[in-house]
This record gives C-alpha cells, structure tokens and sequence, in this order.
C-alpha cells in the first residue's frame, strides 16, 4: 500500500485542525449554517434524517488491517457499532455528533485516512476496481495513478467549488469492473505496442436523474499528461458547466449541449496551453508512487494444490462459496476471496447490504494479517475483498468467514444486492429502499435457485440520485413517492463493464410488498426462455423486454402467479 | 473600498486606505466616483467602450484602470490591454460559486496580468486560501464579517499537491528540490 511521506501526513493534520477551528466557530455560532455546509460537506460531513453522518474516504478501496481496525474503533466508539460500506468503495458512519467529528479525523489521520472530498462540489473519491494489482486479466496496475490522482485533487484550490460534484474511475482489466461509464470522467489504462502507458479518457457520464454514459474524447493518451489533460476538463467545467439548475449542473449535461466533438474540442485548447507545463508528471514521481504497490512477497505455489483440491471434492458448501466467491490471481496458487455483506435475513437479524460490525471489522483484519498480506479492499459492490489468499488456505478462512457470518456464497447473484442506505437513514431519499433489498433477500433465499440463475445484478435506489446505481442493474429497483406513498419502478437491461447499458422501465411503478413476486415473475420469465447457461442479460438482450413485462403486468397466471400485483398508474389509483 | 485585505509580498494585511471604488454604471459614459475618486472599477462592458473611445483619441487614459469581471465573462477579452489595468477585480455572487478561481488562474498564468487582483462579493475566510492559491492579493470581505477576522483565514492550512498560481510547481516537483536525489526521467514508462 501507498505509505503517507512527511507532506501527506502535514496535510492531513493541517485538514483536521482547520476543521476543528471550523466546528468550534460553528458551535459557537460565528459560522453560519449556510456557510458550514460547504466546510462540513467537503469533510465528509452530511446531515441527515437523524444525525450526522461521517463518509470516510477509502481511496480506490484499499486498506491496511491497521485502518480496518481503527474503521471498527471509530464504530464502536463513536457510532453504534457498525459501519456501511457504499458504491464509492468508502465507508459511512450513520450516527455520530458533530462536536466528535475533529477527533474522530485525528484518529483517521494518525492512520493515514482522511473524509476530505467525500461530499460537496468538488473531485471525490478516486475509485478503481477492487482487484486491481491482482486480477487475472488486469493489463496495467491502475493504482500508482490512482493515487497521483488522489493526491492532485485533494484541496486542489481552483476546483473547489465546481458547478457540481465530480467522480473519476480508473480501471485497466479485461472486463472493466469499475463502471468507468457511469463517472464524470472514466480513465482506461492499457499498454501501447511498446509497452507504454497509455489512457483513453471518457468524459460525461454519471447516473442521478439523468443517466448518460461518458464519451471518449481522447485515445492514446500518454500517462505523463494524465493531471494537465484532467485539469483541462475540469478548467472547462469550471468556467463553463450550469450552475443555475443543481439537476443540470453536472458535466454530463455540458458534454451533451455541447456534443462530444464540440467538447473535446474545448478541452484539446485548453491541454494544448498547458501539456508541456510544470504539471506534466515525471518518471521520478510515478516510481515513487509506483513503489507502495510493489508485489508483495507471494510464495513460488504450484497453481494446484492437493488439499485445496480434496476439499473441494469432500464439502459440497466450500465448493459452492469457491465458486461464486473467489477469484482468479495472477499468481498461481493464490485467490482473491470476496466477503460478502449480504447474507440472508433472518428472523432476529437483517442487516443492510455493505454493512460491518466492528467485531467483523476486527475479525477481518485479523484475518488478512494471517492469510493475506494484512491488506483489504472494498469493493463498489458494498463486499470486501481480500486480495491475495494461498488456495490452500482457502478452507480455513472459509471456515473462519462462515463464523462471522461473512461466506454467503452469493457474489453475483441476485442477492448480491446493491442497495443506498435510503429513507431509513438518508434525508434525500423518498423511499425506504432497504426494506425491499431485504424482502428480495428474504424471499430468494434457496441457494440452489439463486446458483441456477447464475449472474443477475440487482441494484435498488432509494430516489432519483441512484446512488444504488439502479440504472446499471440488470434488474434495477428505484424508489419513487406517488403523493406522500412509496412504490418502486423497475428497470431492466442496465449493465456495468465493457458493455454498459442503461437499463429502461418496464412500465408503471409497484408497491414495495409487490416487488418480490415482480422479480420472480422477471424470473420465471427468463427461466422459461433460457438458453442453456444463458446469463440474465444475455436472454434479456436475445428476446427484449416484451415477455417480460408481459409475465408482470398482463394480468396474473393463475396456475402459477396467484397473487395480485399493484400498480400505480399515471392517474394515482392502483390497478391490478 | 473598506473592509479589505491586501497581500504585500506575501504577507496578508488589513488595508487601512483602499482608493478604489467600484462603479455601477448602466449610462455608458461612467462618471466619476460619489467621492470623486479617480480609482474606478467599472464593468467590463462600461469599460470597453471607454476604453475604445479613448483608443479613438489615441491616448492613454491617465487615471488608473480597474476593470470588474462577471464569472460569465472571459477574461481573455481583456488581453489587448492587460499591461495597462491596474486592478481586475472578480466577482463571487456566492462563495458556491467557483467560477472566478479559474478566470484568476487564466488571468496570472495564461494572460500574464501582474496587477492587483481583488476578490469581490460573498468572500470570507474559509475560502481565502484558496483564492490566494489562484493568484488573488486583495479581497474586499463580505461587508457584515470582520476583515480582521477573516486575516487568520490565510494564516491556516494551505498545503497543496497540485500547482497553483501562487505555486506554480506541483508536490512532485517541489519535493524534488527540497533533497530526494536527482531526476531519472527517461522516456517511456
């Protein structure tokens, strides 16, 4: 992992005692609210319907076992005991008092974390995917630029207080697994013939109310002029993006009035005065970057082993969780092993999809320091991930991960939820969107069923802000409120990767008790036309939507669909 | 103007006596200040035609210029006369609005404007650094705050990773001078 130098760790204690500064003048009423907000959004400080929540940045999704363990000490001392890891590879602190929030950032920063640019109007979090450096078929590590990224945008004082927040992606694998698409700027790193580093830099994408997947507006970039050819974009964005309506003021919407040839032309102007600037990156600092990211000692393992083997053959449950839950290494005999946070409600316990006890917290640390390399990564599926495990430890960590509750072999599946927080604790949202995702848990329990299906996304927003992505789920679930009630539109077709895709609403919205035998009625339906072992998307893709709003909404099958599903017409009454 | 802080050579100060006054004037011809104050700041379309009549008279105006700027306007319009404007004042109609950090990069950086630069509007001292950062040296703070307040605004954090106007070499490379050994930068990766 990158280890903060002498100026990382000034800057980050500098941050925490202007912040404390800033909360005092708050509490003592010389900062005004409205003046605060900014302050406390761009620490990561969000109030929201019951308290203040604290979004700590986790950049690019990496964390030491060391800052695993202080994320736990924050949660238990701090919030009630748990914390909740979200689409932005970050975790979120839902309870916490803003007179504690100066101490709580000095307990990040003595780790080497920070929440600056977690929230507000400026370059966020910098996210890649959760196996970079590891993944089978990742061509270039993304993470040295990730960081130099990371380091570029924070208190980057011209990009401040842009028209509207700003999230850059950067992923270099086969099958991108960092929706690159769905950011304001998705980086693709990929060797030229040479050898070299290259990027193609896509511009303008982003979920919110108006989903839009970016546009490449440069090929072939050399990595040396990745900050002048980002500040290029920004400047324009700057001067030029909406700021009169915050629903268009993203750069989406100028990419769009603009048109992408347009834009880019803009941009080019722009980079052209300042490629050759003190802003083009060195060698020197790309290795000194590059050097937190060495390989790590892995041991020479043949790519089989005998007992991983036998035990695979002999516990039909491991083998199960092998196969959805762990992932190929480029090193042989190592795994990347996938924790997921979603397991299925029961009676006395339900939690949210991408939420940690502090006891797992702890457990999970322990866990990479003996099995792995004492490193752990979130991925923007609200799972954690860790990254190097010998396959011939992959039983014992399984067993030790059923334990604490953390093996439910459901990793791509469709309880594999992504879900906001929604309602129940957002002030923004207009539904309780972790009710569904646990009635859909609930019901679709049978992990044979769930096995069978094979890949399904389900991602569920509690409003128009997407944060559950629902645009890029295969199934996506949004929240919407009809007159003070709550239903929920389904959209099909949305997919992340190489193949990006919006997905489209299948017709009127349904009421949140409906929406379990919707999805199995979308189920049947796929089932019934499934080729083989035909993915979800793939049989979606080959026969359209038609029979599958069919199977919804032209009146129940009574042989198999007895129950009566709700929906919400446009005139606000509810027809069967 | 009052309420004001000045950089002079780096070190940030309350203006004791500010000459400039900023003129609001939809009549074209811009008449002198209420105080009869020959340090006028006028908007950029008050000053082009003034300008442009007074390039009709082949003379230079002798009173000294001050040009404000909207965040929609483009401060390369100003380019032809840039030597000759003593002040560019840029304005925030909310310090949300972060529009004029770039005009102020484009200004200093690409446009070479070595006069005073002033931060107008809803400024305050949360956000001084950053203004100072993009080459500003003097903000007229929001009239109901204390500029002697806002002062220890830019005494604060202003450590940056990336280049600014006011340092104009990114971490990268300032941490180079300040003693890791020498470059090795060869091309390719």
């Amino acid at each position: 992992m990158y280890k903060y130098d002498e100026y990382d760790r000034a800057l980050v204690q500098a941050r925490v005692a202007q912040f404390r500064d800033q909360v005092a003048r708050r509490l003592s009423g010389e900062l005004s609210e409205e003046e605060f907000v900014p302050l406390r959004l761009q620490n990561g400080l969000y109030l929201q319907r019951h308290a203040y929540m604290l979004r700590v940045a986790i950049p690019y999704g990496t964390l030491s076992s060391v800052q695993l363990r202080t994320l736990g000490r924050i949660a238990e001392q701090y919030d009630r005991g748990y914390g909740h890891f979200s689409t932005r590879q970050n975790i979120q602190f839902n309870w916490i008092e803003l007179e504690q929030v100066p101490d709580i950032l000095q307990l990040l920063a003595d780790q080497e974390m920070h929440a600056i640019q977690t929230s507000g109007n400026c370059v966020r979090n910098i996210t890649t995917e959760a196996f970079a450096g590891v993944a089978r078929d990742e061509l270039l590590d993304p993470r040295p630029l990730a960081e130099i990224l990371r380091q570029w945008s924070t208190v980057n004082p011209e990009f401040l207080y842009l028209p509207r927040k700003f999230k850059i992606a950067i992923s270099s694998s086969e099958t991108d697994r960092a929706a690159l698409r769905a950011h304001d700027i998705g980086l693709y790193l990929y060797p030229g013939d040479e050898g070299e580093m290259l990027l193609r830099v896509m511009v303008g994408g982003g979920l919110g109310r108006t989903p839009i997947l970016n546009e490449q507006v440069r090929e072939a970039l050399p990595w040396r002029h990745l900050l002048t050819y980002v500040e290029a974009v920004l400047r324009v964005y700057n001067r030029h993006g909406r700021r009169d309506n915050k629903y268009k003021a993203r750069i989406k919407i100028l990419v769009k009035a603009l048109g992408v040839e347009a834009f880019a032309r803009e941009v080019e102007l722009e980079w052209e005065q300042i490629r050759d600037s003190a802003g083009q990156l060195t060698l020197h600092e790309y290795q000194r970057v590059a050097q937190g990211f060495r390989v790590p000692d892995y041991e020479r393992l043949d790519a089989l082993d005998a007992d991983f083997g036998a035990w695979l053959a002999r516990d039909a449950a491991f083998a199960r969780w092998v196969q959805t839950n762990t992932r190929a290494h480029k090193v042989a005999g190592y795994s990347s092993v996938v924790l997921s946070t979603k397991p299925a409600p029961t009676a006395d316990q339900s939690t949210a999809p991408g939420d940690l006890a502090a006891a797992q917290m702890y457990s999970v640390a322990d866990l990479a320091d003996r099995y792995g390399f004492g490193e752990i990564r979130v991925a923007h599926e609200q799972n954690l991930v860790l990254p190097d495990i010998r396959k011939r430890d992959l039983y014992a960590l399984w067993k030790a991960l059923v334990s604490i509750k953390l093996a439910t072999p459901n990793i791509g599946l469709l309880t594999d939820v992504i879900a906001c927080p929604g309602g129940d604790f957002c002030s923004l949202a207009s539904t309780r969107s972790l009710p569904v995702a646990r009635a859909i848990q609930q019901r679709f329990d049978n992990l044979d069923y769930l096995h069978d299906l094979g890949e399904i996304s389900l991602n569920i927003s509690g409003c128009v802000n997407a944060c559950g992505h629902h645009h890029i789920g295969n199934i996506g679930i949004l929240g919407v409120d009809r007159k003070g009630e709550e239903f929920f539109q389904v959209t099909l077709g949305g997919a992340q990767g190489k193949n990006s895709s919006l997905g489209k609403v299948i017709g009127p919205s349904f009421r949140a008790e409906d929406i379990p035998q919707v999805i199995e009625r979308l189920l049947e339906t796929f089932v019934r036309y499934r080729e083989v072992e035909e993915p979800f998307i793939e049989t979606l893709g080959r026969i359209g939507a038609g029979p599958f709003k069919e199977s919804v909404y032209s009146g129940p099958d009574e042989s198999t669909n007895p129950a009566q599903i709700h929906t919400h017409s446009r005139k606000g009454e509810a027809m069967a | 103007m009052k309420n004001l802080i000045t950089l002079h050579s780096g070190a940030a100060a309350v203006a004791v006596k500010d000459p400039w006054e900023l003129v609001d004037t939809q009549e074209g011809e811009a008449a002198p200040g209420a105080s009869g104050s020959a340090y006028r700041i006028l908007p950029l379309s008050d000053w082009r035609q003034l300008s442009e009549v007074a390039a009709k008279r082949s003379e230079a105006t002798a009173e000294p210029m001050g040009v404000l700027l909207h965040p929609d306007d483009d401060p390369a319009d100003l380019a032809p006369w840039i030597d000759r404007i003593a002040l560019i004042a840029l304005e925030f109609p909310s310090f949300r609005d972060g529009r004029a950090y770039t005009q102020a990069f484009v200004l200093r950086s690409r446009l070479g404007f070595r006069g005073e630069l002033r931060a107008i509007g809803d400024v305050l001292r949360d956000q001084l650094v950053a203004m100072r950062h993009c080459g500003f040296s003097s903000f007229a703070v929001r009239g109901d705050r204390s500029a002697e307040d806002a002062l220890k605004g830019l005494a604060g954090f202003d450590l940056i990773y990336a280049r600014s106007v006011a340092c104009p070499e990114p971490l990268f490379r300032r941490r180079l001078r300040a003693g890791e050994p020498g470059e090795s930068d060869q091309p390719g990766t």
